[in-house]
């Protein structure tokens, strides 16, 4: 094997199907060539890395190399906003991310979630009225009319965000989703000026929406993250700022992709999709399938070693730099049987589509119940889905890899 | 017939029986069914309920956020089985096959699973224990009795025993914001378990969430009023103590009696089994017929010296019953060893505490991550300079990694960095374990040497 399988897993021309380059990966569970990352492709191995303490997300601790691709992407060497937990370690990374739970999950606030439901199942039926109101049936773009406005509204709605900024929030999240990847052909330096002039806007944006939420709060969770205390204190601006920024961001980009993921799957396998429609309770297991098999986080490329240690006979060194394929290893034959099969009734599916570990998706909940009402409710209003092209346009990101668009055609709209 | 036509036999038409209808009994017949087991299924157990989980016992239900009857057992799947609840088995007769019932009955197997567990050991004086507002807690009754105490706002509860189970009722009475008292016959909590340096650690936490904490003192008496009600504890210091509420949490012991002169090699320290749960007879031979799972059981682990564990965990009462089913239905060379690396948790206080492997087999313990002082931390103890066991507060999620180190024989200390490594952490300190001739309220895991059939074994009551 080459180098040439990393610029292959890259290129957009394998965006489609990347799965035949991680099959061949496994082959070397770890994988170094020269001077670029060791790369993990195996679940054992990328489960085992995930729950290493020898194992930083901190930029700070990677010796830098020009063979990285993903490096010179990251947005470590921002000096607008610190870094937001996910790319920090123990201690700062718990107490950050203790601070952020506290209004989102249990035991400080374990209905969060639970208690959007229904304010979710009204933003999906409003979305789907839209489309039906709109009525071109023979082609409906579910990216852009569906699964992109619903995790947007969502996340601005969580975090309090008035939805006349909408608009600007997604011009925002879309050049910082973009700078998470390594297009080789752009302008390195035009990329970076624009990343950070997105994060500039952002912040300052965000700067003036805390500041008002601490004179006036209003419960939404930048209000309970501006004025929020508990054992651990109150978050600084800058924190406050670097963790909206993160949730926002992270709220945008994946659940668009697992949901657009999802509906692909489904157009594919339309006996799972007839299932949905009759039994809306299989949403829940299709979900965590599809977590394995199309996640939207396909790769981890922000981790360095702290040491020199030992994965699958191979000595990585000391600052080496770390990309861990989780979606090859969720299609790890050694872990799970028949893996390129979509099976919702997998007994066992311990996927690795979130993450595992500390650093785990910090809004899976949220995630998982937004992709359950989008999918079955898509499931059972569209009349006779069918796919118009397949493979879809995709994004040129490879590590937040879904379509940008879905166009689909139906023959119509069931009533809400 | 050759064996496989045996066990084909068995797996259409034989009568497979299982005492012991909780959660190892129940895991293991699911996997008997899911193996493909065609033939007769019946479950003993002596208590009325189908069968429940225990864990929230001590914890929801006490708080009052789940009650004792909404703790039924998933279901893995359906078991069609025989159900002879509310009746304890009372003996065996290994050569005839048949389990004896206390009604009379018999019930006649091709393979029999023992999984009777433990229950909670009684106060020592009968008198004392059947005062009213004395408790124990290993069943769903007790708990739901215990919870009607509680809710009923007791001026004082008093928690005999600073085990898991007693630091957690601890827990739920200062979160009821009812005034408790625990008393420890050792200087710390959980040091049974766990040992001195991380008991210090239970002990701040006990203090800070306000309970009345006493610590190398034993409770030498419980007194009654006129009316049956306890009212007061004497203690070894010679004080006195009223409390309207007592929990005596002393440990367990091996529901084994119904076994006794049956020649299984079964006595007060559970039944002896080999890795793949067979049981022993009194000879030390093993059986084909008989097996062993959960709590009840003792097996040795290649890991651990090949050791005979006792674990009082419902990880390990799960995997030993699948490996148990497993095995009752595979040719001798298809069966697998139960290898499983223990694996234990327990919520106290607001926080979380989980160990994997045997940190009572440690002499030396690190704290490789976090630190003590902020009830973050892992600490690694140390055998023989290999890493034995783990545990960690509020940071299960690199458990993982540490049992990893225990199953590879990793060496100890822990040579390389970690992230959330203190100054703390860089030097190992004694783990500080009580001698073992001394008793405390009982570890939870036990470790012993000793023969199934030495019957000699006697509890030392906390009072002596
Ligand atoms: C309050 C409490 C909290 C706990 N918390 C935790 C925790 O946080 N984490 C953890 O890992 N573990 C915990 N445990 C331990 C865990 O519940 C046990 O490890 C698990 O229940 C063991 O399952 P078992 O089936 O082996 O035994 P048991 O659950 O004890 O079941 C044995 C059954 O057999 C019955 N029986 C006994 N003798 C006879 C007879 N002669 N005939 C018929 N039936 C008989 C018993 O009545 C019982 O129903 C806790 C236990 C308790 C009591």
């Amino acid at each position: 094997m080459t180098q040439g399988i990393l610029r292959q897993i890259l290129d957009y021309s394998s965006r489609a199907n990347p799965y035949p380059l991680y099959e061949e990966l496994r082959k070397t569970p770890v994988f170094h060539d020269g001077d670029g990352p060791y790369v993990v492709s195996t679940y054992h191995e990328i489960k085992g890395l995930l729950h290493d303490p020898r194992i930083s997300s901190d930029a700070r601790n990677l010796t830098p190399t020009a063979g990285d691709p993903l490096s010179q992407a990251d947005e470590g060497g921002s000096e607008v906003l610190p870094p937001s937990f996910l790319k920090l370690d123990p201690p700062d990374h718990d107490r950050l991310r203790r601070m952020t739970n506290r209004p989102f999950g249990p035991p400080h606030s374990p209905r969060r979630v639970e208690q959007m439901r229904g304010e979710l199942g009204g933003i999906v039926t409003g979305l789907i009225d839209t489309i039906a109101a709109k009525g071109d049936p023979n082609r409906i773009d579910l990216v852009e009319e569906f699964s992109y406005p619903f995790p947007v509204t969502v996340i601005c709605r969580l975090l309090g965000v008035p939805p006349e900024d909408e608009a600007r929030f997604h011009v925002w999240a879309d050049t910082l989703a973009a700078s998470l990847d390594p297009d080789p052909d752009a302008d390195p330096a035009e990329r970076a000026k624009k990343t950070e002039g997105a994060r500039m806007e952002l912040g300052m944006y965000l700067a003036g929406l805390i500041e008002e939420r601490r004179k006036n709060p209003t419960g939404d969770m930048l209000s309970e993250l501006a004025t929020g205390q508990g054992p651990d204190g109150t978050m600084s601006t800058m924190e406050v700022l670097s963790t909206a920024a993160l949730l926002l961001i992270a709220g945008h980009e994946t659940t668009v992709n697992l949901i657009t993921n999802g509906m692909l799957t489904l157009l594919r396998n339309p006996e799972h999709l007839d299932r949905l429609r009759s039994d809306p309770d299989v949403a829940v297991p299709m979900v965590e399938e599809l977590l394995r098999f199309e996640p939207p986080v396909q790769l981890l490329p922000q981790r360095s070693t702290l040491t020199d240690i030992e994965v699958a006979g191979v000595t990585i060194p000391k600052g080496s730099s770390l990309w861990l394929i989780l979606a090859s290893g969720n299609r790890d034959p050694k872990r799970f049987e028949d893996p390129d099969r979509f099976d919702p009734d997998r007994p066992d599916v311990q996927h690795l589509g979130l993450g595992s570990g500390i650093h785990s998706c910090f809004g899976a909940p949220l995630a998982r119940l937004e992709a359950a009402l989008a999918l079955s409710e898509l499931a059972r209003r569209l009349e006779n889905p069918r796919l118009l092209e397949d493979p879809p346009p995709y994004r040129q990101n490879a590590v937040l890899r879904g379509p940008r668009h879905l166009p689909v055609a139906v023959d119509g709209i069931r009533a809400a | 017939m050759n064996g496989d036509g045996a066990l084909e036999q068995l797996k259409r038409e034989g009568r497979i029986v299982v005492v012991g209808a909780s959660l190892a009994g129940l895991r293991a017949a699911e996997t008997l069914r899911e193996k493909g087991f065609a033939g007769e299924l019946t479950m003993i157990g002596d208590e009325p309920y189908e069968p429940y989980d225990r864990p929230p016992l001590s914890k929801q239900v006490l708080l009052g956020m789940a009650t004792a009857d909404g703790t039924a057992l998933p279901r893995r799947r359906d078991i069609d089985a025989k159900w002879r609840l509310g009746v304890p088995a009372s003996g065996l007769d290994m050569a005839a096959r048949r389990v004896r019932m206390a009604d009379g009955d018999e019930v006649e197997y091709d393979r029999l699973l023992i999984a009777t567990g433990v229950r909670a050991r009684a106060w020592p004086n009968p008198d004392e224990a059947a005062l009213d507002g004395v408790f124990v807690l290993r069943t769903r009754g007790d708990a739901a009795a215990l919870e009607r105490a509680l809710a009923a706002g007791p001026g004082r509860v008093l928690v005999i025993g600073a085990g898991f189970t007693g630091s957690e009722i601890a827990s739920a009475c200062r979160e009821r914001g009812l005034a408790v008292t625990v008393a420890e016959r050792a200087d710390a909590p959980l040091v049974g378990a766990l040992g001195g340096v991380i008991g210090a650690v239970a002990a701040e936490m006990h203090r800070e969430n306000g309970v009345d904490l006493r610590t190398g003192i034993m409770v030498t008496s419980l007194e009654g009023d006129s009316s049956g009600r306890v009212r007061a504890a004497h203690l070894s210091d010679g004080t006195t103590l009223e409390a309207e509420v007592v929990v005596v949490s002393l440990g367990a012991q091996r529901n084994t009696e119904w076994l006794t002169g049956s020649g299984l090699g079964a006595g007060p320290r559970g039944i002896a089994c080999d890795a793949g749960c067979r049981a022993f007879d009194i000879w030390g031979i093993v059986t084909d017929d008989i097996y062993v799972a959960g709590d009840v059981a003792r097996s040795p682990h290649a890991l651990f010296g090949y050791q005979f564990l006792s674990l009082e965990h419902w990880g390990n009462a799960v995997a030993q019953a699948e490996t148990a089913a497993h095995n009752m239905l595979s040719r001798s060379a298809d069966r697998r060893p139960h290898l499983w690396v223990p694996a234990f948790w327990s919520s106290q206080f607001g926080v979380n505490i989980k160990s994997v492997g045997v940190p009572s087999m440690g002499t030396e313990i690190v704290i490789t991550q976090g630190s003590r002082a902020e009830r973050r931390f892992v600490g690694v103890y140390g055998y023989q300079g290999r890493v034995i066991g783990a545990v960690t507060f509020d940071q299960c999620r690199w458990l993982d990694f540490y049992e990893q180190q225990i199953e590879r024989t990793a060496p100890f200390p822990p040579p390389y960095p970690t992230v959330d490594r203190r100054p703390e952490g860089e030097r190992p300190l004694d783990a500080d374990f009580p001698d073992p001739s001394v008793p405390t309220h009982g570890p939870t895991i036990t470790l012993s040497g000793y023969s199934p059939a030495d019957r000699r074994m006697t509890f030392t009551p906390a009072h002596n």
